[in-house]
């Protein structure tokens, strides 16, 4: 034995009980699986940012465009080595479910600042080349079956008509926080059009995007480019990557600290099933308890076999919990729309988090029984009629 | 034979809520080595309660109660457990065996608190077993054996680490004649062959004639002695 053998012999007592405390448990750390990593993807944006880009975007909101002319001047400013913009184009790929960033940017710039998108030489080059081309993230490329010379037709809506790109080219992410999921094409092929069809929309980008030389001179470089636009029909705002994808997070915060939220409270709702199961367990045995403290075992014995089947019920579902968590991530990450979601998988800090959560709760849930079990005198054991 | 249990002017008391019921008044009693003795009494006089304490189960509010030399009473909670697992053998109305475990884990529990090797153990349980008749059903888990085996399984638990005294409470109150025969000579046996001091809790005047001393207790007080 032996107290090792005892715990799991006491563990398969109630078979049907046992497995409903696991399933539950394993639900719970499936749920909290999930939650975290829906919170985790929403801040992949802010983790992918990089420290050495800022962006320059409308000071009333993101939504306004900027005109073509600042890039220029934003050229100049002391630090900037590099500018390019880009612009939402929006549109409908197939139908509304498809929902992946769609940009209009500039070709001759926009993959020297954005180098992780990783981008073949042979195909950038022709997409520089080519007015309708386009470049699409691998895993576009891999969800719709695209490849090179294939065209893609966009409905567009903010930017009205049907329009075609050719695939030019598929960059593959540099890191695995990069989105593989874009579709950039000439921002020129837009604004020509534009010129003829709606001439009062043309000449505007919707942000720009400016590499420094150090991001010590975020502050000093942010500054310097707003104070050239003050008091201009469009004056800017302008923060590092970083801040400006918290600005998108801090839009949705509300969800995102109810998922938090919820992610725990969940995991204090098993840790109340557990508790249960592990005290109504204690509380049948508490003429065992008092057998054994008769046989001369010491309280802590006693406390050793009620925790360890704690943790072995926790340890369990949380193990099944976490095995099963990957496919279930994996299904609603080919479920939910590519773009929404560039990076979803569950996180180390995830696994980890789950883990010790199921060991707390083992932990925990075993703590009033054990009390009950040390504070029952043999003689009241012994009368205890469950 | 000299005195192996010695109970002082103990007195022990219950409380229901803040009223005091009193439940042994001033008990004195002797108990040579070697002795087999019954307590006999109505529900309610304190049998098991004076059993529990010479047991070291329980404390008495004030008196003495000593065994082999020492004042069971002045002993911590783990030291006193520590004490009942070498000197004392438990005997219970109900087995109060482990459902989940097998004979031969039941009996294995209380040298799960020694230094005895696995081997060592064996050998001392299945001794154990031997002695009450049960090597055949080692294997056997407590809901299938009969009542009668059960007992048996709990009088094996009880003199595995060889203890000097015995105590049974009502060892045969839960079973048929037969089998209550059946434990009652094993006793004997243990008394007379291996030389255990036992004190047994009985209702049944059969069981108790089968002791050297019978001793009555009613409403917590030892009232008579016949030899």
């Amino acid at each position: 034995m032996k107290i090792l053998k005892l715990i799991f012999k006491n563990t398969l007592r109630h078979k049907l009980r046992t497995f409903l405390t696991i399933f539950g448990i394993s639900i719970a750390v499936i749920a909290f699986g999930v939650l975290r990593t829906v919170v985790t993807a929403w801040y992949q944006g802010v983790e992918a940012s990089a420290a050495n880009r800022l962006i320059v975007r409308q000071s009333v909101s993101f939504i306004f465009p900027l005109p073509y002319s600042y890039r220029e001047k934003i050229m100049q400013v002391p630090n900037v080595t590099k500018v390019t913009y880009s612009d939402w184009f929006g549109g409908v790929y197939i139908d509304q479910s498809n929902f992946f960033a769609r940009l209009a940017v500039d070709p001759e710039t926009y993959f020297d600042v954005y180098n992780e998108f990783v981008v073949p030489n042979d195909q950038l080059e022709t997409f520089k080349k080519e007015r309708s081309a386009c470049v699409i993230g691998v895993e576009i490329a891999k969800k719709y079956n695209l490849k090179i010379g294939d065209v893609m037709t966009v409905d567009g809506d903010i930017y009205p008509g049907r329009w075609e790109f050719i695939v030019r080219g598929i960059y593959q992410p540099k890191f695995k926080s990069t989105d593989a999921t874009q579709m950039l094409f000439h921002w020129d092929y837009v604004d020509e059009t534009m010129k003829k069809e709606m001439p009062g929309r043309a000449g505007n980008v919707g942000w720009y995007v400016v590499m420094i030389n150090n991001p010590a001179n975020a502050s000093i470089v942010s500054a310097q480019i707003d104070a050239l636009f003050k008091n201009s029909s469009a004056e800017t705002k302008t923060e590092t990557e970083s801040a400006f994808q918290q600005g998108f997070i801090q839009s949705s915060g509300a969800i995102i600290t109810s998922m938090n939220f919820i992610s725990f409270i969940i995991i204090g709702i098993i840790m109340l099933v557990l508790g249960n199961t592990m005290i109504m367990s204690a509380r049948e045995r508490t003429r065992e308890y008092a057998v054994f403290k008769t046989l001369g075992f010491s309280g802590k014995h006693l406390a050793g076999i009620i925790m360890g089947e704690s943790l072995l019920i926790s340890i369990l579902g949380g193990v099944i919990g976490l095995f099963l968590t990957y496919p279930i991530v994996s299904g609603i990450s080919d479920f939910i729309p590519r773009g929404m979601f560039p990076i979803f998988e569950i996180e180390p800090v995830t696994l980890v988090l789950a883990a010790s959560a199921a060991l707390i709760i083992g932990f925990a849930a075993s703590i009033f029984p054990i009390q009950r079990a040390l504070k029952t005198k043999i003689v009241d054991g012994f009368r205890f009629v469950g | 034979m000299p005195d192996i249990i010695k109970v002082q002017d103990v007195n022990k008391s219950y409380w229901r809520d803040s009223i005091e019921i009193p439940v042994l008044n001033n008990i004195t009693l002797n108990i040579n080595e070697g002795e087999f003795l019954a307590l006999m009494g109505p529900s309610g006089s304190g049998k098991t309660t004076l059993l529990n304490l010479i047991s070291g189960i329980d404390r008495p509010l004030t008196g003495k109660i000593i065994i082999n030399e020492t004042d069971i009473t002045r002993m911590g909670e783990s030291a006193l457990a520590k004490w009942r697992s070498t000197n004392i053998g438990f005997v219970f109305q109900f087995y109060n065996l482990i459902p989940v475990l097998t004979a031969y884990e039941n009996v294995e529990l209380p040298l799960l608190l020694t230094k005895l090797s696995k081997s060592e153990r064996k050998k001392h349980v299945q001794t154990a077993l031997d002695i009450v008749g049960l090597s055949d059903r080692i294997d056997h888990y407590p809901k299938q054996l009969s009542g009668g085996q059960e007992q048996r399984v709990a009088i094996a638990r009880a003199i595995v680490t060889d203890p000097i005294i015995l105590v049974a409470d009502e060892p045969t109150g839960d079973l048929d004649k037969h089998s209550a025969d059946e434990i009652l000579t094993l006793m004997e046996r243990l008394n007379k062959e291996f030389n255990k001091t036992i004190i047994m809790v009985t209702h049944d005047p059969h069981a108790a004639s089968k002791a050297h001393i019978i001793r009555h207790l009613e409403k917590g007080d030892l009232i008579q002695e016949r030899v």
